[in-house]
């Protein structure tokens, strides 16, 4: 089972039977929709920011244990830390999927993912949710991973 | 998990382990793993005999075609146009001159859309489908009804992924100018009954299209048979190349038709004042066509023809029969198209997997097929999911490869356990 074990570690089948802030937020001051349209991905990412801070943050949607997982660790981390912190542990997930680069300590239980990095068309599926916060906070109401 | 049953492998008596000779690919290893390749609906692989076809035609026969005097393209043009014989006895088509080499089915279906539909419609007319179509034939009606008007009508299906033949009979109306069916669907494998679904749209005077991408390598076609105005296919699910595909139609229709794309080899005459357009099929393959792939497709059809269609569809169906009843014994299996009338495609879901996780997990036992929505997301709507996992399989086939497909099945169970 080389590499499999490593893509789906405990952590992320965990995340992805249980996905934590799995919920919506009603009133949102950002929210977006992100479709993975090769695998029918769907997921809807809430926020709640208030003086540049996520107050609260949380999804909904429909997709593989990749994406599920990686949204539901993705709403874990940034719980309390600044948009401007977000975006930046937004580019080192990035480096970390796509590069050889080693996980860094502030990416926390995010390192877990790296794995998806030897299945390259599973990239997106980890991405996803990323991709869907950062439209959010662009005040995007979609996004599609073409 | 249910107490596992014996089930039987039907020996329909096709040779199948000298016809995986003839397939190179099927030597090939996936992450270590031998290939069993099971995505055949999206492509078929390539017997050695249309490999060498193609490879011969480039070393000693090429040249264009329709356009020299010199020996090379005379003689080309010789094959060229024995393939287009060849296809027209294949389909039994009343006439070669019904034949018209396209680039493959969607290119069938968008000139049909262009050079047939689009000048006689207009706003309130109607086009018919049936909900279990490809991308392929609903966006070019769509395209045809945003510009014009037209509405486009959609026969829904049952649970089991069958046509509800009633609703298709009332949806029939005086206005509807083109009924487009797909004869067996990539989806969910229904097979449809497009001859009585021709008779009835005749009954009324309405032209049927057939998209025959997944019924042509799984069963004899006889187009006069089936009396179908257009019937569409694409060489690539054939076991031919890529790139080229065949549109028939009937004379009739194809002599009031205008031309699809203007150029060479589609003209009888061009003066700057007016150009006076070639018959069919000419008249609908402008430019040089893709010459080394309709010799590619001929070799194909030999070959499934040598081997014969009723003894592939033979084999496919006990593939498919065993299957199914082997994906039923593993946990959480859930089959997504239970028409009693299907041809090579099993769709499934497990419980406990998303599509996509199955796809990645079976990758690595060598196990390829297709997850996603196949093209057909108002199928994936209907059954309200995201993704169906799909085997869909060929002549060359085994229940040792059903088989390893389940064992692969289980491994996900148990990952995901
Ligand atoms: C039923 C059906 N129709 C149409 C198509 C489109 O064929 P092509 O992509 O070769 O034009 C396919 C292939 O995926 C198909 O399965």
């Amino acid at each position: 089972m080389s590499g499999l074990r490593e893509l789906y570690q405990e952590v992320i089948l965990d995340h992805n039977r249980n996905p934590r802030n799995f919920r919506r937020i009603e009133p949102a001051s950002h929210r977006a929709q992100g479709h993975n349209p090769l695998c029918g991905d769907r997921v809807e990412v809430f926020l709640l920011v208030e003086d540049g801070v996520v107050k609260d943050i949380a999804f909904e949607g429909d997709g593989c244990a990749i994406s599920t997982a990686s949204a539901s660790l993705m709403t874990e981390q940034l719980k309390g830390k600044s948009v401007a912190q977000a975006q930046a542990l937004f580019d080192r997930f990035h480096d970390l999927l796509t590069t050889e680069a080693e996980p860094t300590e502030d990416l926390g239980k995010l390192g877990v993912l790296a794995g998806v990095r030897e299945f390259p068309t599973r990239v997106k599926c980890a991405t996803l949710p990323w991709h869907t916060l950062q439209a959010a906070l662009r005040q995007q109401a979609e996004v599609s991973t073409e | 998990m249910s107490s596992p049953r014996p089930i039987s492998r039907i020996d329909t008596g096709l040779d199948v382990e000298r016809i995986r000779q003839d397939f190179p690919i099927l030597r090939e290893t996936v992450h270590g793993k031998p290939l069993v390749y099971l995505d055949n609906a999206a492509s078929a692989q390539k017997p050695q005999a249309v490999i060498d076809a193609i490879a011969h035609c480039y070393a000693h026969e090429y040249a264009n075609i329709h356009r020299g005097v010199h020996y090379l393209s005379e003689r080309l043009t010789t094959r060229y146009e024995a393939v287009r014989e060849r296809v027209s006895r294949f389909l039994n088509a009343a006439s070669a001159k019904e034949i018209v080499f396209t680039r493959g089915t969607t290119e069938g279906i968008n000139l049909v859309a262009h050079s047939f539909l689009r000048p006689r419609l207009k706003a309130g007319d109607e086009i018919l489908i049936t909900g279990m179509e490809h991308h392929s034939n609903i966006v070019p009606w769509q395209m045809l009804c945003e510009e014009t008007g037209a509405v486009l009508k959609v026969v829904p299906i049952s649970d089991a992924g069958e046509l509800d033949f009633e609703a298709y009979r009332r949806l029939l109306s005086e206005r509807t100018r083109l009924v487009g069916v797909v004869h067996v669907s990539n989806a969910l494998g229904t097979v449809n009954p497009v001859k009585e679904m021709i008779e009835l749209a005749h009954a009324q005077g309405v032209p049927v299209l057939v998209d025959g991408a997944q019924a042509v390598p799984h069963a004899k076609v006889d187009v006069q048979a089936l009396d179908a105005d257009f019937y569409v296919f694409s060489g690539h699910k054939l076991y031919g190349p890529t790139g080229i595909g065949v549109l028939y139609g009937k004379m009739r229709h194809l002599q009031e038709m205008r031309p699809y794309q203007g150029g060479g080899d589609m003209i009888k005459y061009v003066t700057f004042a007016k150009t006076e357009y070639a018959d069919p099929p000419q008249r609908f393959e402008a430019g040089t066509p893709h010459i080394v792939g309709v010799i590619g497709l001929g070799a194909a059809i030999d070959y499934v023809e040598s081997v014969g269609l009723e003894a592939i569809a033979a084999h496919e169906n006990a593939l498919l029969q065993y299957a199914t009843e082997r994906l039923l014994q593993v946990d959480g299996v859930r089959v997504i198209g239970t028409a009693v009338q299907k041809a090579g495609v099993l769709s499934f879901l497990m419980k406990k997997a998303h599509p996509h996780d199955i796809g990645t997990i079976l990758d690595r036992e060598g196990v390829a097929l297709r997850t996603g929505h196949h093209c057909a997301q108002p199928v994936m709507d209907r059954y309200c999911i995201p993704a169906t996992a799909r085997a869909s399989f060929a002549m060359y086939n085994t229940f040792d490869e059903v088989d390893a497909l389940v064992r692969a099945l289980e491994k996900v169970n148990r990952l995901f356990g």
